[in-house]
This record gives C-alpha cells, sequence and structure tokens, in this order.
C-alpha cells in the first residue's frame, strides 16, 4: 500500500504545500488529493516528486507552478518533478479530501466494484451531492475533466459530477 | 540502439498525437456537448501520453531535441503513426468507428508495455493503460449505440467500419524495429495484441448488428514514413504556430 501523503519533515514545507490546491478543485489541497508523492529536504533545498492524476491534465503545470512559488516563498529553493510511476489512484485521495469533494458539489469515487455498476450498468448507486438521493443517473461518462463523469438526479434534478474510480 | 528506441517512441507517441489532434478538431463541433466533452477529453489523454512519449524522446535523442521540436518540427515523412489515426472525421459513425478500431489495438498493447524492460515506457503504460481503458468503453458502447440503433444510423456505421477496418492490419504488420524492441523486450508483441484486438472487435461488432467487411487489407506504410495526402493538411494545422513564430511559447 503507498500512503496518500507523504512525511515531510520540515512544518514551514508542509504547511505551504497544504496551501495549494488544483485550480480546477480549488477546495482540496494537492496532499489531500494524493499527488505529492516525496518531499526531500537538504538544507535549503527542497525536491518534491509529483505524479499526474490523469496524463493529459491541463492542471499539472499549473501545480507544479503553484507548489514552487509556496515553497519558494518560505525561504527554499525548489525542485519539482513529473514522476509517473506509480500511477497515480482515486485510492490515494484522504477521507478528508473525499468529503471536500462532496461538500464541493462532486461526488467522491466509489469502490472499483461499485464505480463499474454506476458507470456501465446504470447502477443507481452514486450519491447525489444535493440531496442525497440515490436516484441519480448517468448523462456523460466524461464530464467537466476527464476524470469526472455527468450526472443527474431523479429527485431533485441537480447535475452533478462524479469523480471516476481511478485504480 | 538508441536511435531505434527514439525511432519507437515516435510511432506510439504519433499514433496517439495525430488520433489526438483529429479529436481535437471536433473541439466545439460534437453531436452534443456530452459527446463534444468526452472526445476533447479523449483526445487531452491522448495528448497528455504523447508529452510523457516526446519528453522521453528527447531525452534519448539528446542534443536540442525537446518534446516541442518533435512535435512540431519535423517533415512530414519523419512521422511515424498508423494511416488509420489520420483519417479525417467526416462524420459521428467515422468519428466513433476510427476511435474504436485502435482503442481495441492501444489498450492491448499498453497492458503489454506496463512489463517493458524500459522503465520509463513501463510507467508511461502503467499511467496510460487506465485512461484506454475509458477510451475502449466509451468507444464500444457508441459503436453498439449506433450500430443497433436506427436504419440510419447502422448504416452509417457500417459505411464507417467498411472505410476504416482495412486500416487496422497496418497495426499489426510488424517493422525492423517493432521487431528489434519486441526481441529486447523493450516494446510489444503485436501478434499477441492482434489477437486480442481481433476478439474485442469480433465481439463488438456482433454486439452492435455490424458485419465484418470482407475487403482486403490495405497495407500501408505509416510507420515507415508513408502517409496519404491527409497528413498534409493536419501538419499545415498542427505546425502552424510553430513555424510562423518559431520558437514562441506561452
Ligand atoms: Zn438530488
Amino acid at each position: 500500500m503507498v500512503e496518500s501523503s507523504p512525511h515531510i519533515e520540515n512544518k514551514q514545507v508542509e504547511q505551504a504545500l497544504w496551501q495549494v490546491s488544483d485550480p480546477e478543485i480549488p477546495v482540496l489541497s494537492v496532499m489531500d488529493m494524493g499527488v505529492i508523492r516525496k518531499v526531500n529536504i537538504e538544507g535549503n533545498k527542497v525536491y518534491i516528486d509529483i505524479t499526474p492524476t490523469y496524463s493529459g491534465c491541463p492542471a499539472m503545470d499549473t501545480i507544479a507552478d503553484d507548489i514552487t512559488k509556496a515553497v519558494q516563498k518560505e525561504g527554499f529553493e525548489v525542485k519539482v518533478k513529473l514522476v509517473l510511476s506509480p500511477a497515480w489512484t482515486t485510492d490515494w485521495i484522504t477521507a478528508r479530501g473525499r468529503q471536500q469533494l462532496e461538500e464541493y458539489g462532486i461526488a467522491s469515487p466509489l469502490s472499483a466494484e461499485l464505480d463499474k455498476q454506476a458507470l456501465l450498468e446504470g447502477g443507481r448507486i452514486v450519491k447525489c451531492t444535493n440531496c442525497g438521493s440515490t436516484n441519480t443517473r448517468m448523462v456523460s461518462q466524461f464530464g467537466s475533466t476527464a476524470c469526472k463523469a455527468l450526472f443527474q438526479c431523479e429527485d431533485c434534478l441537480e447535475p452533478f459530477d462524479y469523480f471516476k474510480c481511478l485504480k | 540502439m538508441n536511435n531505434k528506441l527514439y525511432e519507437y517512441l515516435l510511432m506510439l507517441g504519433d499514433n496517439s498525437m495525430i488520433l489526438g489532434h483529429r479529436l481535437s478538431e471536433l473541439c466545439g463541433h460534437g453531436p452534443n456537448l456530452e459527446t463534444d466533452i468526452a472526445l476533447t477529453n479523449i483526445s487531452l489523454d491522448l495528448f497528455g501520453q504523447v508529452r510523457s512519449y516526446f519528453q522521453y524522446a528527447a531525452e534519448v535523442k539528446g542534443g536540442e531535441f525537446t518534446e516541442d521540436t518533435i512535435a512540431f518540427l519535423r517533415k512530414d515523412r519523419e512521422y511515424r503513426h498508423v494511416l488509420l489515426v489520420e483519417q479525417p472525421n467526416e462524420d459521428f459513425g467515422h468519428v466513433i468507428g476510427r476511435q474504436f478500431l485502435y482503442d481495441s489495438y492501444h489498450l492491448p498493447l499498453l497492458k503489454q508495455l506496463t512489463e517493458s524492460k524500459d522503465e520509463t515506457i513501463a510507467a508511461i503504460a502503467h499511467k496510460s493503460v487506465k485512461e484506454a481503458r475509458y477510451h475502449l468503453r466509451f468507444s464500444s458502447e457508441w459503436v453498439k449505440r449506433l450500430g443497433d440503433g436506427t436504419d440510419e444510423s447502422h448504416q452509417r456505421m457500417q459505411k464507417a467500419i467498411e472505410h476504416l477496418y482495412p486500416f487496422i492490419f497496418e497495426l499489426f504488420q510488424e517493422t525492423d524495429i517493432e521487431k528489434e524492441m519486441k526481441e529486447l523486450k523493450i516494446g510489444a508483441d503485436l501478434s499477441r495484441i492482434k489477437e486480442e484486438s481481433m476478439t474485442t472487435i469480433g465481439e463488438v461488432l456482433a454486439d452492435a448488428t455490424l458485419k465484418i467487411p470482407e475487403s482486403a487489407p490495405r497495407m500501408a506504410k505509416g510507420k515507415t514514413g508513408i502517409h496519404s495526402e491527409h497528413l498534409g493538411f493536419i501538419l499545415s494545422d498542427l505546425q502552424y504556430m510553430q513555424r510562423a513564430y518559431p520558437d514562441m511559447q506561452w
């Protein structure tokens, strides 16, 4: 099991990283998102490995820039490296991250098995982020970004995004 | 060796890039909003993969090469993609048909490459294989929906498959570089991919009430740089900014 966010020995650096979020999901810190894989601190230099959620995620360059700026502000020299392996999975989103997603209006990923039922077999199991009903249906397998599918609630009629399970 | 690895990376990257470009042409032109977004998301996934392949290719090649020069500054004969991916969008049936046939090859390809002896290729494949699963799911559902839909959608889907199917054989035709990469356990074994791919195609087309065309395979030479006239038009669009404003950044 890979840890969802790495241990960081320096509090300043850790706090700076908590301030950085995915520009497309501003409520969620990159730490809760699980995209920070490794942080090595050697004196004044900080080496940070990040991993993309999806290969084509257009936010990665911005995230890397934001991380660099945030940690530089604490007086460090920063080197951010993009690593592809092991590949990111939705399992790395923390419990708190999931809750924040839901509050923001994005249904958080189900288990791989349930995800398949919801996306492939028309299973009505994804909970509406507006009213909590599971009487919901998939409108499109791809939502506003590649990592999400578009759902609609049949009870309150609210459309919402569902963060697809990626394993 | 490095040069061959470089060429192999181009084969992998160019298929994703040219298909991604074709899909990007549909941005804002999809048949409805959801499909428009889905197709552009797939395009984005493919371009993400291209970046990984070309960043690595630039490293392998060394010197002045960068992911951008590899993507934008080669001449038409230096592109290594298969002819299937440069086929024009025509109608939604062609878009879906092209996507489905490519996905049915792409998924088993990536599955094999996750075991590549080359660590970078394996890492890119581990990442991309998850995305390719979604792509295949999306395209095969649409093939079924259109094939097993109305008379018109059935006819148009069948017509698209008739046109595109002969191009898939090029994917399985092994070039010298692919053979060498396979033997070094860096690249994939195309005969194994063909098996899985043909099974998928057979099953999905049957579900879609579509016939497998009997037309003869087209033995094309895209992987060695010989393309159809479509590529010229694609490149004039794709390379325009870099040619007009060399070294531009934004
Ligand atoms: Zn609701």
